[in-house]
């Protein structure tokens, strides 16, 4: 008698566990993989693949991983840098990147692009999805959806994905079974590079709106970023990148730059700069000036690796062999995919 | 008696009442059949049947049947 | 809370593991707590409504208990010194007492369930006429429903009139007697259970079972898997075809038909399987509320085994009072001879429209429900008419009844019989209803079916076929369970039971229509 109830919950138990075990295949087989379309909802979870650590971190939104080439600040200054960035990147998801970042590496410098300013509530499912879904579990993920969550949202479909994406059982492709078990790198230290040139030609002029302050709820999130940074001992830096649009309106101007004199943060607008930095938005933009392209984004690079060289306290690692060969690598991965995607364009 | 089972087989001419014993549980009556039965019942019997009399144990036979009719006549 | 929310399952998880850790003598206790708290989910003035029943039913049924007790308590003393007359007119008078109280509670009860149920419709119906008279309107009342109410009244209901008559003896403890009220699994759609049925296992001290817990494991998933692979699926073209009724006519009203038959089959069924099997699982046994109701060959038939507690709710508490009522005794006495015969069936007819027209008013105060339930009661009776005509036919064809072809014959003509009359709770406008079904013979454009159109509501040729498997599926396990009930043969063979959870759990995550894109659509009977 007692034997057989023995087995009976072993036999149960396997059960279970064969359930969780398929739970896991059709998770990994139905969450969306990023790896050929919408490569940027691939980007956050990258990051954990990085095998040293970094003098500069950016965060923020498509203005950072579509503008600046850390490949460019490695070649040139021998800066080690990475992007965690994500398209359409709210604050609060800033935030809660930069301090899950600090549990794994303090970098010297951690850049803040400010355009997300101006978004003070959860925007879209989708976007949300790319932001958090990448991230690995930890209280800062969590922390991250709270904020997050529009309405019709709710905790446990971040925690099982698969409550969130089993409806896509009718749109799997063969990118979801290539994928199942594994990830290609498409971003290069968080860079998601483009080759294509389409220029700059009539950008609109920004609607007025009935209200220019930023909310408090985007102030106290820059604040807790500038308090983490300190804390840390990490100099924090705020740039708005060269992107002609979204408008950004001269009273945000005002406010940001305030705010930075205030707090002593040193304040880059990239707009005000683009004859330093040699920008030319009829060749440097691959979708009319909304973001730059591979060329845009190495000049940015180039101006903003000599202005970290001297007025932050980056290395220059080039001659250090643990990071040489890692990032010597990175910067043959960088090369080879350029030119693939130039062979690409010019094939099209 | 007699007078009950020519109702019934006025009803069910093809059922022969005198050994059916699942008048209900085999669904012969149904629930129109009951109803008309126990108007006539009431009628030829002069006997109030509550609802509550509306039971499968008194309508299943016709043997159930007389003994409610008697026990509802004593009272 | 949705039977199919993550936070039904929580609930349950908790209820469950305290339920089989506390001791036994307790476990109606957290039931009880457990339903209020599920009910104070819906909102807490639910919880005024469900108390009011819950308590006034509980005092009137004491009080007609106790007077029933020792009104035969005082016969059985006298009953010698009595004669047969003297008997008689006390018991009538004994009646009059028991009935003034259980009439003064059905009337609180039930004018509560008419007040939020039919305000709005009466009063709307009255501005119609005022407006035609030229006078202003009333203001429409605008009550929230609270959740359930229909099936609680009327299982409270019940007891009471059942404690009148004297069937049970009445429920001492209030806190009992309220969780009869509001047992949680059956508070959003059902079954209407009898006390007499429900309440030995309710307050029973249960042990672990893992027989029981496992078979009501299975029919709970099964349950899920039926309403959010099937019904809800299946809901998202229903949605589009109603909300275009000039657009989609003729061969599309047959597919509503079809598919609103199948759709809320599962989602009622599904409902009714989630109920039974969590009930189950606490040890509780509730009555079946079907029997393979789409294999019937009549209409009556169907009626016996869909939503069959409502069925013998009303049979039992309205048809048979009524029938035996003086005044429609008075009607069969004195129509009885009239034209040659037929008006021996004059009361019976009269109380089955009665009772149709009341069925089809507890489904929804609205135009639709009230010619549904009468066209019911009308099929019904012209069928019952037409038995001799049958019966000749088939002394004609001796061979044909019974067999194979002619039996199904007997269950699709059913079928389309009652969907074509269930239409009308699609489209929920008589003469609507009445337009589109025509069409089935004006505009029939058969092309559509396989041109593609049907892709183009809402749902991929994939759904289709998912909804067909599940379909299938559905009538397979049906099949089964033809002879005898499936779920303690699957218990019997554990590992099969545990593959069949298994696999339901895994495809109910995949293919249940949930989750963002979608609206977690409620149980349809919720609202009843």
């Amino acid at each position: 008698m007692k034997t057989k109830k023995k087995s009976a919950v072993l036999a149960t138990l396997a059960w279970i566990l064969a359930v969780a075990a398929g739970l896991w295949l059709l998770t990994g087989l139905l969450t969306p993989k990023y790896m050929t379309d919408i490569q940027e909802g691939a980007l956050i979870a990258e990051y954990y693949k990085e095998k040293t650590d970094h003098d500069v971190v950016f965060i923020g939104d498509c203005e950072v991983y579509e503008n600046f080439s850390p490949d460019v600040l490695w070649r040139e200054y021998g800066v080690t840098s990475y992007i965690r960035g994500s398209a359409q990147q709210l604050i609060w998801q800033s935030y809660y990147l930069l301090e899950e970042t600090l549990k794994y590496e303090t970098p010297k410098v951690v850049v803040f692009n400010v355009l997300s300013m101006k978004y003070d509530e959860p925007q879209s499912e989708p976007y949300n999805r790319m932001t958090l879904d990448g991230m690995r579990l930890s209280p800062a993920k969590i922390g991250s959806i709270r904020a997050s969550m529009t309405e019709e949202e709710d905790m446990l479909s971040y925690l099982f994905p698969l409550l969130r994406y089993h409806s896509r059982w009718g749109e799997l492709t063969g990118e979801d079974v290539t994928y199942w078990f594994r990830r290609d790198i498409v971003s290069d230290s968080g860079y998601l590079m483009n080759v294509g040139t389409r220029p700059a030609e009539n950008v609109p002029e920004g609607a007025p709106l009935a209200d220019y302050r930023f909310s408090d709820v985007c102030w106290d999130y820059l604040d807790r970023m500038a308090e983490l940074c300190a804390e840390h001992g990490v100099q924090f830096v705020l740039v708005k990148a060269p992107s002609l649009y979204p408008y950004w309106y001269d009273q945000w101007e005002e406010q940001i730059e305030d705010y930075a004199a205030e707090k002593g943060l040193p304040y880059l607008n990239f707009l005000e700069l683009i004859d330093e930095t040699g920008l030319d938005f009829d060749t440097d933009t691959y979708d009319n000036g909304l973001h730059l392209n591979l060329y845009g984004a190495e000049k940015l690079s180039r101006w903003f690796g000599a202005w970290l060289a001297e007025n932050t306290p980056v290395e220059d690692r080039r001659e250090q062999p643990d990071y040489a060969e890692i990032w010597n690598e990175k910067s043959a991965v960088y090369a080879a995919r350029q030119a693939r995607l130039e062979a690409e364009r010019d094939a099209a | 008696m007699e007078e009950l089972l020519a109702i019934l087989n006025e009803m069910h001419p093809e059922v022969d009442f005198e050994i059916a014993d699942n008048l209900i549980d085999g669904k012969i009556l149904d629930s129109i059949d009951i109803v008309s039965l126990v108007g006539e019942l009431s009628d030829t019997f002069s006997i109030e049947i509550p609802a509550e009399e509306i039971v499968p144990e008194n309508f299943n036979s016709a043997q159930a049947l007389w003994d409610m009719i008697c026990r509802l006549d004593e009272a | 809370m949705s039977f199919a929310s993550a936070r039904f399952l929580g609930f349950l998880a908790v209820l469950f593991v305290l339920y089989y850790l506390i001791p036994r003598r307790h476990q109606w206790k957290l039931l009880l707590a457990g339903s209020l708290f599920f009910y104070w989910f819906a909102g807490w003035y639910c919880l005024i409504y469900i108390g009011v029943t819950a308590v006034t039913t509980w005092l009137a049924g004491r009080k007609v208990g106790s007077l029933l007790e020792r009104q035969e308590r005082y016969l059985a003393e006298h009953r010698a010194e009595m004669s047969r007359e003297e008997r008689k007119a006390y018991q009538a008078a004994a009646r009059k007492v028991r009935f003034r109280w259980m009439m003064a509670c059905l009337l609180l009860n039930f004018g509560i369930l008419a007040v939020v149920k039919y305000a709005a419709f009466v009063v709307e119906n009255l501005n119609g006429g005022l407006a035609l008279a030229g006078a202003p309107g009333l203001p429409v009342p605008d009550l929230v429903l609270p959740m359930g109410i229909s099936f609680y009244t009327f299982q409270a209901m019940g007891y009471l009139l059942d404690v009148y008559r004297g069937k049970y003896p009445a429920e001492r403890s209030l806190g009992r007697f309220a969780l009869f009220v509001t047992f949680f699994p059956q508070l959003i759609q059902g079954p209407i259970s009898r006390f007499n049925e429900l309440s030995p296992s309710l307050y029973a001290e249960h042990e672990w079972d893992s027989r029981q817990i496992a078979m009501g494991a299975e029919r709970a998933l099964w349950g899920l898997a039926k309403k959010l692979i099937v019904a809800d699926r299946l809901a998202i073209p229903l949605r589009a075809l109603v909300a275009e009724p000039d657009k989609y006519q003729g061969v599309y009203v047959i597919a509503v038909i079809f598919l609103y038959a199948v759709q809320l089959y599962a989602d009622f069924t599904g409902g009714i399987d989630i109920t039974i099997g969590v009930a189950r699982m606490l040890g509780v046994q509730v009555t079946e509320n079907f029997e393979r109701p789409f294999f019937s060959k009549n209409t009556a038939e169907y009626w016996r085994r869909w939503h069959i507690t409502m069925g013998t709710w009303f049979r039992d508490y309205v048809f048979y009072p009524m029938s035996v009522s003086k005044p429609i005794l008075n009607l069969h006495k004195k129509a009885k001879n009239w034209l040659w015969g037929f008006g021996k069936k004059l009361s019976v007819y009269l109380c089955t429209i009665i009772l149709w027209f009341v069925t089809g008013i507890w489904h929804g105060a609205s135009w639709n429900f009230i010619v549904w339930g009468l066209l019911n009661g009308v099929v019904i009776l012209v069928s019952q008419s037409c038995e001799p005509l049958y019966a000749k036919f088939h002394a004609k064809f001796p061979r044909l009844k019974g067999t194979f072809g002619y039996r199904l014959f007997e269950v699709a003509r059913t079928f389309w019989l009652m969907g074509l009359i269930r239409v009308l709770d699609v489209y929920r406008d008589v003469p609507l209803t009445f337009r589109q079904v025509g069409t089935i013979l004006t505009s029939f454009h058969p092309s559509v079916l396989w041109n593609g159109s049907f892709l183009e509501l809402g749902v991929t040729a994939g759904d289709w076929v998912v909804a067909a498997l599940g379909g299938l599926a559905m009538l397979g396990v049906s099949l089964c369970s033809r002879s005898e009930p499936l779920w303690p043969r699957l218990t019997d063979r554990p590992n099969l039971a545990r593959g069949f959870c298994a696999a339901l759990i895994l495809l109910t995550l995949v293919f249940g229509v949930y989750g963002i894109g979608y609206d977690a659509t409620q149980f349809i009977y919720n609202q009843f």
